[in-house]
């Protein structure tokens, strides 16, 4: 998993795997990830603590949640409702539902900074209506050991016998399917053009640019 | 498309280079950071070996995890200490200025930027926290983003980005006593959804939001992701110069401030910017908003019924019925009367100053109920230092609020002060999602600071505007 965080960015056109229905709607970054799972200064180990409070009871007990469950253990699609992801700008939050092993999430609607986070994590956010997506998530219910088939490319999901077309938004699309998802190697590319917009900004004082000359 | 706004010209004058995704390489003007969403981006950093390239531009702080009580070294939770020593650590590294407790200037990193002068119009800032874009209430085109961001700025001090629509709010009118900012952004998310503002830059004006002073625009803009907008402002006026002026920035180089105040003034909205939508609120119609269930967009009026599920579109049905069934309300009741057992006063929606005073001027010869535990968290250590040479730390303390040190607090419970079991929180703050207090079965009332010192006093939820001897200007 550090490969994708750590390295070089590398196509994402299709995910293929079991599916794990959370239903709801507005289910915010609190409920992903707790705030006190982020007392930490690595992502290491945050998979354990998903939807903590959903899954555990004060004593720890199980409650029932989707990934509690041992039919979807091993799943890696997440079929989810409208605004998943709300709340905070937390990374831990998409890096927790990564680590419990999630690659692709197909949804109603995503907050626009957990969708902004998935994609730096290279994971697919696809969107599709109401009914097609209550459709999906009964259907991963009531087969859960049989596999679907993201595909960013086509912006299809297909399933059983069927095929959901799906929306991927343009620059993700266009950033996992080309492997140019590494914001940070494109924008870095271009360090000169950078220094020239600072040097144009009348707030930006001169003290303030990089003192040795920038290559681009 | 949008054409002429504030936010039309800041991008831009920011605009590096469209990349291959076909977002904007933007410039960021001022990058804010903290210990909980930072540490990691450094140490992505580090594992690229690149190094921070404009350490100028970015500025620290400590408020999520630091204690509002004893803040002595090292803290008395390990994590906490851990994380606030990797931040001195990366900070010492890189040569980013660093407002630590022992500087008399930490805070919550959206307090400090605006009472330093850093927070400018004009002026892109990103924050690795969704509340960032209370900086828009000064011009600044301010958004929260993730740490994979935070790295990106820090190695190249930009971000990828698509351009979003822009959608003009424009309150007409006059708020009424006892009526502030807190209400206004309330209503509007009420109005228009908590993802009602997806995709959306939300610009804030008319009547209601210029005379609002810079606080309560901070307080309209800091919610604006409540909304599903990853961004809102202002645009910059006297108001907004006024406040300049007095800053750390400003106070001794006028030549300074004149010469940036011509490119504030540039980057207004025309007077025929074009809008992808208009949104009208009347804000005479406004009264005191409290919030019933678990989302910020779940409010009403103070002396309004709560809603039925059952007269609501399924999704939002269900929501509504965990909502009510988690916090224990029932349909057609209003949220006056409801019990109380936590007041908190705080957060980076609503610790300013004028929050302070006015929420005084409530408890002031009053005491808290014997069945609340009530406190204060000051936005800033300025804040507490000037409220405190106003004697507004004495009016809290006699009446039976502890009075304590800067930080995020019980807005998100990541230190210490955190719900206990069900209790249920009259909060100043900005969400009220399950779990958000520290508890996961605590119960959080959203309310303006007026209404939660009215609650502290009562032990319920409470019209501020019936208590008797409270000045509502």
């Amino acid at each position: 998993m550090s490969d994708i965080e750590d390295g070089p960015a590398d196509t994402v056109e299709e995910v293929t795997g079991t599916g794990i229905p959370v239903r709801g709607n507005d289910i915010d970054t609190d409920q992903i990830i707790p705030a006190r799972f982020m007392k930490v200064v690595t992502f290491d180990g945050l998979g354990e603590y998903a939807f903590f409070d959903q899954r555990f009871d004060d004593e720890d007990e199980e409650k029932d949640h989707p990934f509690n469950e041992d039919r979807y253990q091993g799943a890696n699609v997440l079929v989810v409702n409208s605004n998943f992801g709300c709340g905070s700008s937390r990374e831990h939050a998409p890096q927790a539902l990564m680590r419990w092993g999630i690659d692709a999430i197909v949804g109603e609607s995503f907050a626009e900074i957990f969708a902004g986070n998935c994609l730096a994590l290279g994971i697919p956010t696809l969107t599709a209506d109401h009914e097609s997506i209550n459709a999906l998530q009964q259907w991963v219910d009531d087969h859960p050991e049989e596999e679907l088939h993201v595909d960013v490319v086509r912006e299809t999901i297909e399933y059983g016998s069927n095929e959901l077309d799906a929306t991927v938004d343009k620059a993700q699309h266009k950033a996992l399917v080309e492997g140019v998802w590494d914001t940070t190697a494109l924008m870095e590319a271009n360090a000169a053009a950078t220094r020239d917009v600072a040097e144009s900004l009348p707030y930006v004082e001169s003290e303030s640019l990089p003192r040795a000359e920038t290559d681009d | 498309m949008s054409e002429g706004t504030l936010y039309d010209k800041v991008w831009d004058e920011h605009t590096v280079t469209t990349l291959p995704t076909g977002q904007t390489q933007l410039f960021v003007g001022l990058h804010l950071i903290h210990e909980v969403t930072s540490p990691q981006a450094f140490g992505m950093l580090q594992e690229r070996d690149l190094d921070v390239a404009y350490p100028e531009l970015t500025h620290a702080t400590v408020d999520h995890i630091v204690p509002t009580g004893d803040r002595s070294r090292p803290f008395e939770n390990d994590a906490a200490e851990r994380m606030m020593e990797e931040l001195e650590e990366n900070v010492r590294d890189a040569g980013i200025e660093f407002d630590d407790p022992t500087t008399g200037n930490q805070g919550i990193v959206h307090v400090i930027g605006p009472e330093q002068g850093i927070t400018t119009p004009g002026k892109t800032i990103v924050c690795g926290d969704s509340h960032t874009a209370t900086h828009g209430a000064f011009g600044a085109v301010a958004f929260g983003i993730g740490t994979s961001q935070i790295r990106d700025v820090l190695a190249t001090q930009c971000i990828a980005m698509e351009k979003q629509k822009v959608r003009r709010i424009e309150v007409e009118g006059e708020l009424g006593p006892g009526v502030e900012a807190k209400d206004v952004i309330l209503e509007i998310i009420r109005r228009l959804g908590t993802d009602g503002g997806v995709g959306h830059v939300y610009e804030y004006g008319g009547e209601a939001i210029e005379s609002l002073g810079m606080e309560g625009r901070m307080s309209i803009c800091n919610m604006s992701i409540e909304g599903g907008a990853r961004a809102g402002y202002v645009n910059p006026d006297e108001t907004t110069y006024e406040w300049l002026a007095e800053t750390d920035a400003y106070a001794d180089d006028p030549e300074k401030f004149e010469r940036h105040k011509e490119y504030w003034e540039s980057i207004r909205s025309d007077d025929d910017a074009e809008y992808d939508d208009v949104v009208t609120i009347d804000a005479s119609e406004l009264e005191p908003v409290v919030t019933w269930g678990t989302t910020p967009g779940q409010g009403i009026g103070i002396t309004d019924p709560i809603p039925d599920p059952e007269e609501m579109e399924s999704g939002d049905a269900d929501v509504a019925r965990r909502a009510q069934d988690h916090m224990r309300v029932e349909p057609g009741e209003t949220m006056a009367g409801y019990d109380i057992d936590v007041a908190f006063l705080g957060s980076c929606t609503n610790a300013r100053l004028p929050d302070l005073r006015a929420a005084a001027n409530v408890v002031e010869g009053r005491e808290v109920d014997d069945d609340v535990r009530a406190f204060v968290v000051p936005g800033s250590q300025r804040v507490k230092a000037a409220a405190e040479a106003e004697g507004l730390d004495e009016v809290f303390k006699e009446a039976g609020f502890d009075w304590r040190d800067a930080g995020c607090s019980m807005c998100l419970g990541m230190n210490d002060d955190q719900l206990q079991g069900d209790e249920a929180c009259a909060s100043s703050s900005n969400r009220n999602f399950i779990g958000r207090q520290g508890s996961k079965d605590g119960r959080t009332v959203l309310m303006n600071p007026r209404m939660v010192a009215a609650a502290a006093i009562t032990g319920e939820v409470t019209d501020v505007r019936d208590l008797k001897g409270v000045t509502l200007a």
